[in-house]
């Protein structure tokens, strides 16, 4: 299993807590995906509220890891900042640096995200930064003290599945050692699968679970999708060829006429 | 003294970070809080000293991707 900055991880399926039907149907999800690492937000408080309450005992009643998250900054400043508070609320290093650049794609501006990746690694934190598939950005993500990298495979929410299988392949091929977890744009279970075959080490999943009729069969379909390709990839797939090449031997075989 | 809470402005008197949260009945463990862009844990609430026109941010945990 995979190191997460030191920490072993029981499953390779990551699992978003939003968009679920109900907190019960989350549960559900979150127990038949088999994950051990849920993704978190904070949002503003209302006086006297008791929401935010409410969803932290049913993550603490799940047993699971947390991974806090900066969605929906746009800024350095902002996504340190909500860094900070998600450290002092749920007690943990980890943060999913999220520094969002384009509203449309919510593609990372990974010039805010490498900046804001050194200054957070600066103050003790873990950074698993949200990124785009580029070599570049992911060597000085590297460079900035991360030890883990998390591309996108397609935008967030879109359900495309991979539209960069170069890309996927090249940082693969480029950060051997470097724990990569496809985060985003998953859609299907084979989307999953298709990661996994290329020697990812996890996927992130949020839309894709929450979004389905049966969410919690679906986070079982994921388990299930990312246990085969990443056991596929251990045991080396054929290389497809562009002539048939007959399964069953002929030497021996009959000859009637 | 005039607060701007989650972007809310407010009308209250408080000395500290830990009077306002107490006065607006914010409870709880899982909140975290900031003042001005500045993080102030928990443990610092109590000691942390508010001014006039300070923005204060109260956070909880949600749902998220």
């Amino acid at each position: 299993m995979p190191l997460f900055y030191g920490t072993e991880i029981r499953s390779r399926l990551l699992l978003g807590t939003a968009r679920y039907p109900s907190p019960a149907v989350l549960a559900e999800a979150v127990r038949r995906s088999r994950t051990d690492i849920v993704t978190v937000s904070l949002r503003r408080e209302t006086a006297g509220g008791r929401q935010g309450g409410a969803f932290f005992e049913l993550i603490r009643e799940l047993g699971v890891r947390v991974l806090p998250n900066t969605a929906g900054c746009h800024s350095v400043a902002e996504a340190v900042l909500t860094a900070k508070m998600a450290r002092d609320v749920f007690e943990t290093d980890w943060i999913k640096l999220e520094v969002i650049g384009h509203q449309d794609t919510l593609q990372p501006d990974v010039f805010g995200l490498v900046e804001g990746a050194g200054i957070l690694t600066g103050e003790g934190f873990e950074v698993f930064p949200y990124t785009t598939d580029d070599l570049v950005v992911a060597e000085r993500l590297l460079e900035a003290g991360c030890k883990v990298l998390m591309p996108w495979c397609a935008p967030i929410g879109s359900a495309m599945g991979p539209q960069n299988m170069q890309g996927l392949r090249a940082m693969r091929a480029e950060f051997p050692d470097v724990p990569l977890i496809v985060d985003a744009g998953i859609g299907r279970p084979s989307h999953a699968t298709t990661v996994m075959e290329l020697g990812y080490d996890a996927v992130l999943l949020n839309t894709a679970v929450a979004g389905a009729a049966d969410p919690a069969a679906m986070a079982e379909a994921f388990a299930m999708a990312i246990d085969a390709g990443y056991a596929a990839h251990g045991a080396g797939m054929l290389e497809p060829r562009d002539m048939a090449v007959p399964s069953t031997p002929v030497i021996g075989k009959a000859v009637f006429s | 003294m005039k607060l701007t809470i989650n972007g809310e402005e407010h009308e209250v008197q408080a000395d500290t970070l830990a009077e306002l949260l107490q006065y607006l009945e914010f409870e709880g463990d899982w909140l975290a809080t900031a003042v001005n862009g500045e993080l102030v844990q928990k443990a610092e609430r109590a000691d942390r000293r508010l001014q006039d026109s300070d923005r204060i941010e109260v956070l909880s945990p949600m749902q998220g991707g």
